[in-house]
């Protein structure tokens, strides 16, 4: 074992040296750039251990220096890179070198690389500040390139590197890397759009990082926001999100007034602004994050939903004027009626705009978009600030309503979904009800059930807007039966929502009359259980909802709450009558549909004798499984039906008995059957004791079939003792006794 | 100053018969060439004769561009080519080209063969004019000759829709023809990129208008339409027959097809199923939706919407009709119109733009007694509704786009000059441009500041801008170099390659300057002081840093080339005289450093 432990050892140890060798050997056979290209590559494919790490990257530094060629450089230099990523491996030992093979490099590509590889050594090592802020040094010197990948990269790496604490800057002796975030700033005007995007991202990096981006940035972002560029323009949108984030309350001037409003209203305005931009790609970007700006001013954030400026968004300059009247909005027409496009009043040249008037609206333009992927990002920023707030909420309502109308199918789930979830703060009107109803025609599913899980949590505000949404419902539920469960859970929620707008719809629900009794619906329509999954929920909540049920109703209730217990409740019905009416078949009203079920069944077991003995067993299985649910639920019955059903029971437990033929077999052989067949017999011995008097009202004709079933009980037993016992002598005293009883029971 | 002339024929200050004159860089380009549809005389078509009374159309445009097929924009164009008479290449879209014979041969045959008109083009001059058509695709760069391009961009508005920027040179102009800003049923929003043209010339149909949302329109639309149909009205949709016929066909198909409605939908003409061909087969040129379903089931295939027959019209029960033309000003519309106008359960659903003059016109101002032809009174007693769906930009839009294209002037068309008035104020108070809004036949001038390119050497632009490289995005910066004319082309050399070029030997000029210094020591001894307190102003000041300062075995300083040599006075030996010798290149050092002498040295240093 040690020997084997020793050898596997040595192997190690060999391969180590060899691997790097087999590299310098391979780049000093290369006689051309191309040839060394190629083993680097094939090189690159397979990985190196972490022990081995050091030294390859020693060779291949040796070659770096001779190399005249770039490509290969390039390639040295991210292979570089890539094994400083090896995990385990510290590559603090080759950082030296790394920065040293920058100074003397030329070509820009590779100088890029080169940098990209310090990126990574330096995150690499995260707990070493120096190593840190000595690379960023190293980047700033480099920032001047004349190539954007360069800078690009500098950039970067300043902004996954900068010091974050404030600490450590103060430590720092060096200019460079004391105010990262000038530095970075300064490249907002880099003249390669590039490099713009890559100093925006490397702020945003700064700033997931942990450090607090400075307030003054903010005006330089504004500027960035009409580049020409649209990734300038994206990332952009991105920064005055996070500074709106951070300086909230900050006040800022309006330019070309002395006005001045809050950061957040401000930026708000600005990404408002983005989303009319060129490019789809930023308009998505600046929907996204409108949804997430929370403290905004609500007059700003009801100007989103209006094209045309709002009158408290303009001020007079002067306070004096102000004073003087108050205007209103409406130098444009809507559009709506034709020929009041007339040019009206100038209001007035002296106001101020709050907000430029090219952001009002942004969710206008925002759902009315050509993309999908703008409208989905629009509904989803709609959502999120009606979720916090509630009169923003109510006011988007229409907008949001109207969005099912979309043609794009993702998109009205998505407006169905948001609707869902602001549904706690919002009551539809109902011609709104009347369009979010509509949809239920959809022929996608996934949209129905959407639609259905809306109408769980919506609130409706009068009656006839809960029977509209339950016409339309049982308008669907024809329409595709296979949304039943959905829809019923639906209206559990509806009913238990809004119980006294079901109120006064009961009568008509159910078709009751004062005076006339109607006739019973059908207990399997699922339009009908659908109306009764409405009301009962609502009968929850409404007590007195049950004085209007007529007692069919209270039969189906009994029914649904055992079949559908997840969809109906609970109830206290307080018409429920819990004293039994006497057995007796004869006195029971003939309509009692259960009466007629009990009568049914027994009817059933009238015709065993012309069964098989298997059919006979489940036959009556089941039938006395129905008798005791019966039983439960109505209480009139329960005797009756336990009753019967007992007596069942003990013809179930003697036919299985008899069936084995238990009696025919030699005893020793059958032990387990004799114990289970004396069992039997013993239990129905109990039980026919249990019908004779236990029962109130019991007939004699019905004593005669108990005394008969005992007697079959006893018959059994006296087999089975006979069977299994030795010894004749107890056996002629249990037939003697037995003989008794026969007698007995003739007469 | 070089300058750009703007004339319009027609739609200056007017909706109609669009057709505007463009002089740019001394290329003559005609925007549209439409007729205008309330007028039945000669006003109709623009007046050419502004162009012909200084000689043949072909020999003064270098172009006609045709932004898309509405007659208002390309009504005149067999009239102006082959009664006229241009030969010139004639530009638009491909769907354009497709769907504009089909329209003007229904022009045509309303015309001549209706009202009986003569001395009208005939179908084989549409056939022979559609000849001279070239068609372009979008953002394709089509050079019409060496100088003038012309570059289309997608406008929404109608299939095919395009705008359009002529470039001369670094001179450009769009012009937009009809665009919409908001993306219909079937077509997507016109956009623009940053081209920062030197005129925008747009339309401003909608200049007072800020329409509310589409989705509250198109609900309205189809609430009224449900409502009528239901207690049995007939509807009456005038539209013209493609673009908004389309969009509203598709919007009521859906609709019929969830609600599942069976009131029949009827669409009139003929030529609409050879237009929806069209529209089926231009897939590229729709909206999102439609590109992104025609594989699985084509929007255009319409399952409710049927033909249209004149019988139907007296037909029992509610029905939804489109009718041509749009306007209610003849044709099949004005017919069915004058038949069902006596029933108050009845609708006219108007869903455009009515110009002055027509019957829609009329009823839409609340007219309810109509003069037709014959002195007939027609009572109109059916409701009348006016429902904003015409696919023109809004204001909004307009500013919308004035803001995409960042142009340096805008120039408005194809509106009412009231409304146009209002537009152009806002315009200026917004984004400080000049707006300009000419009459037919009024010209406008606008003066461009060109810039003018330069070639420039790589090794010299990389050179120059090595020096104080700074990071500044369109900051003008200073350069040395020559500029060489040559040629009628210009370009920026080192001085070393453009002496070489010209064969002509480099003059040195140098610049000198004196220097009186109180000093009564021996000259080397001023000179020694003189060169330490510059070296001490090398550290600490940092104009010189970076500069070498030597003393010269013979008693002189450089700094640099700049050289610095001190004497006796001649009079007073308590005077020193330093020599300070420059050349022009190091104008900047040298006259630092002589203001910096002139100072005087600092005493008791020495």
């Amino acid at each position: 074992q040690q020997q084997h432990e020793d050898l596997s050892a040595k192997k190690l140890r060999l391969t180590k040296p060899s691997k790097s060798a087999a590299l310098h050997v391979d780049l000093c056979k290369a006689t051309s750039p191309a040839d060394a290209l190629q083993y680097l590559l094939q090189f690159a494919r397979k990985p190196v251990e972490v022990e081995s790490v050091e030294g390859v990257v020693r060779i291949l530094l040796e070659h770096y220096y001779k190399e005249n060629d770039a490509s290969v450089r390039l390639k040295i230099a991210s292979l570089l890179g890539l094994l400083s990523k090896t995990a385990g491996f510290s590559p603090d030992c080759i950082m030296d070198d790394a920065i040293n093979t920058l100074q003397n490099e030329k070509s820009h590509q590779v100088l890029a690389q080169l940098l990209d590889t310090l990126l990574v050594i330096g995150t690499k090592l995260p707990e070493n500040p120096s190593v840190r802020i000595r690379l960023v040094e190293v980047a700033c010197k480099h920032l001047t390139d004349s190539s954007h990948g360069v800078r690009n990269k500098c950039l970067q790496l300043i902004g996954c590197l900068g010091p974050v604490e404030k600490g450590v800057a103060k430590e720092v002796e060096s200019q460079a890397a004391k105010d990262v975030q000038k530095i970075i700033g300064d490249h907002f005007v880099d003249q390669d759009p590039r490099v713009r995007t890559a100093a925006i991202k490397a702020m945003l990096q700064l700033h997931e990082r942990g450090l607090k981006l400075q307030q003054a940035i903010y005006s330089q972002a504004c500027k960035l926001l009409a580049d020409d560029y649209e990734q300038v323009r994206s990332a952009a949108v991105q920064l005055i999100w996070v500074l709106s984030q951070l300086y909230p309350e900050s006040i800022v001037p309006i330019p070309s007034s002395n006005e001045e409003i809050r950061l957040v209203d401000d930026a708000f305005g600005k990404i408002c602004h983005m989303v009319s931009d060129g490019s789809w790609v930023v308009r998505v970007q600046a929907a996204k994050l409108l949804g997430s700006m929370q403290q905004v001013s609500s007059h700003f954030l009801e100007q989103t939903l209006d094209k045309k400026l709002m009158s408290d968004l303009r001020r007079k300059r002067t306070a004096h004027e102000r004073a003087k009247e108050l205007y209103s909005s409406g130098e444009f027409s809507s559009g709506r009626k034709w020929g009041d496009d007339a040019p009206k009043e100038e209001i007035d040249t002296g106001a101020v705009n709050l907000i430029e008037s090219g952001a009002c609206g942004a969710f206008v333009h925002g759902l009315e978009d050509e993309m999908y992927e703008v409208r989905i990002a629009a509904v989803e920023a709609l959502c999120m600030l009606a979720q916090s707030s509630p009169s923003f909420a109510e006011k988007c309502l229409d907008f949001l309503v109207d969005m099912f109308n979309d043609e794009i199918e993702e998109v009205r789930l998505q407006s169905i979904h948001t609707m869902r979830k602001i549904s706690n703060n919002i009551t539809l009107r109902e011609d709104q009800l009347d369009t979010v109803l509509a949809v239920l025609e959809d022929s996608s599913r996934d949209i129905r059930e959407a639609l259905h899980e809306l109408l769980c949590c919506t609130n409706v505000s009068t009656k006839e807007g809960i029977h509209l949404a339950l016409v339309e419902l049982l308008k669907n539920l024809t329409k595709y039966p296979t949304d039943r469960e959905s829809i019923w859970k639906c209206l559990k929620f509806l009913g238990s929502r809004h119980p006294t707008l079901v109120l006064p719809l009961v009568p008509e629900l159910l078709s009751t009359h004062p005076f006339f009794d109607t006739p019973e619906p059908d207990m399997d329509d699922p339009a009908y259980i659908a109306v009764l999954v409405l009301i009962f929920n609502a009968a929850k909540s409404c007590p007195t909802m049950p004085a209007l049920f007529s007692d069919h109703t209270f039969r189906h209730y009994a029914y649904l709450r055992d079949s559908l217990s997840h969809l109906v409740p609970p109830l206290r019905l307080p018409g429920r009558k819990l004293v039994s009416s006497p057995v007796s078949p004869s006195i029971t009203p003939h309509e009692d549909p259960s009466q007629q079920f009990l009568h049914q069944s027994l009817e059933r077991v009238y015709n065993l004798q012309h069964l098989d003995p298997q059919g006979i067993q489940e036959l009556l299985e089941f039938t006395i499984r129905d008798l005791q649910r019966l039983g439960e639920l109505q209480s009139e019955l329960a005797g009756m039906a336990d009753f019967t059903a007992t007596y069942l029971q003990c013809q179930l437990l003697l036919i299985k008995a008899l069936q084995e033929k238990l009696w025919n077999v030699a005893a020793p052989l059958y032990l387990k059957q004799n114990a289970l067949a004396s069992a039997a017999a013993k239990q129905i011995l109990e039980e026919t004791y249990k019908m004779e008097f236990m029962y109130s009202g019991v007939e004699s004709r019905q004593v005669v079939i108990i005394h008969h079933m005992r007697l079959q009980a006893k018959a059994l037993q006296l087999i089975v003792t006979a069977r299994t016992t030795r010894g004749a002598e107890p056996l002629f005293g249990m037939c003697e006794k037995f003989l008794q009883e026969v007698d007995s029971f003739q007469r | 100053m070089p300058e750009i002339k703007v004339t319009p024929l027609g739609a200056g200050q007017d909706v109609g018969r669009s057709c505007i004159l463009v002089s740019i860089a001394g290329k003559n380009v005609m925007l549209d060439c439409g007729m205008h549809m309330g007028y039945n005389d000669d006003r109709r078509f623009p007046d050419f004769s502004y162009i012909t009374q200084n000689g043949r159309l072909t020999d003064f445009l270098d172009c006609v561009i045709i932004s898309h097929f509405h007659l208002d924009h390309c009504g005149a164009l067999p009239y102006f080519s082959e009664m006229v008479g241009y030969d010139g290449p004639i530009y638009m879209t491909h769907p354009t080209k497709a769907i504009c014979p089909i329209l003007l041969e229904d022009y045509r045959k309303i015309t001549v063969d209706k009202k009986g008109e003569t001395n009208f083009f005939t179908s084989q001059m549409i056939k022979d004019c559609m000849k001279k058509v070239v068609a372009v695709h979008l953002h394709q760069t089509v050079q019409v000759d060496e100088e003038l391009e012309i570059k289309a961009y997608y406008a929404g508005h109608v299939l095919g829709a395009a705008m359009f920027q002529i470039k001369v040179g670094c001179e450009s102009v769009v012009y937009t023809g009809d665009y919409n800003m908001t993306p219909d049923r079937h077509l997507g929003a016109a956009w623009i990129d940053k081209c920062r043209p030197d005129l925008l010339i747009t339309e401003s149909t909608y200049a007072t208008t800020i329409r509310d949302s589409k989705r509250c329109r198109e609900r309205d639309f189809l609430k009224k339409v449900h409502e009528t149909v239901e207690r049995g009205g007939k509807v009456l949709i005038p539209v013209f027959a493609l673009g908004r016929a389309q969009e509203l066909c598709i919007l009521l198909e859906t609709f019929w097809e969830r609600m599942n409605l069976k009131a029949p939908i009827y669409f009139s003409t003929g030529l609409t199923e050879k237009a929806n061909h069209y529209y089926k087969l231009f897939i590229t040129w729709t909206n999102q939706k439609i590109r992104k379903t025609f594989v699985q089931r084509n929007m255009f295939e319409f399952k409710h919407i049927k033909a249209f027959d004149r019988a139907f019209a007296d037909n029992p029960g509610p029905m939804v009709v489109f009718a041509t033309p749009g306007m209610l000003h003849a044709g099949q519309s004005l017919q069915i119109f004058r038949k069902w106008a006596g029933n108050e359960k009845n609708m006219v659903i108007m869903p455009g733009y009515c110009v002055q003059g027509t019957v829609g016109h009329k009823i839409l101002s609340g007219q309810r007694k109509l003069e037709m032809e014959g002195r007939q009174i027609l009572e109109v007693k059916m409701q009348v509704e006016y429902m904003s769906f015409s696919a023109h930009a809004d204001a909004k839009g307009i500013m919308q786009l004035i803001r995409q294209a960042e142009p340096r002037n805008v120039l408005l068309v194809h509106g009412e000059a009231k409304k146009m008035e209002f537009l152009k104020q806002k315009i200026e108070q917004e984004f400080h441009v000049n707006c300009y809004m000419p009459a037919n036949g009024e010209t406008t001038t606008i003066f461009t500041n060109p810039s003018i390119p330069v070639d420039i050497s790589l090794g010299l632009l990389k050179r120059e801008t090595a020096i104080g490289l700074s990071p500044e995005v369109k900051k003008p910066k200073l350069m040395h170099g020559t500029l060489i004319m040559k040629d009628n082309s210009f370009r920026l050399v080192s001085p070393e390659q453009a002496l070489k070029e010209l064969g002509l030997a480099e003059h040195q000029l140098r610049f000198t300057c004196r220097v009186h210094i109180q000093d009564p020591r021996k000259e080397h001894e001023t000179a020694l002081r003189v060169y330490n307190h510059l070296k001490g102003q090398v550290h600490s000041l940092l104009v010189l840093k970076d500069y070498s300062v030597q003393h010269l075995p013979d008693g002189s300083i450089t700094v640099e080339s700049i050289l610095i040599q001190a004497t006796a006075h001649s009079e007073d030996q308590g005077t020193k005289v330093l020599l300070v010798s420059w050349t022009y290149q190091d104008e900047e050092l040298g006259s630092f450093l002589t203001s910096l002498l002139k100072k005087g040295l600092p005493q008791g240093t020495s």
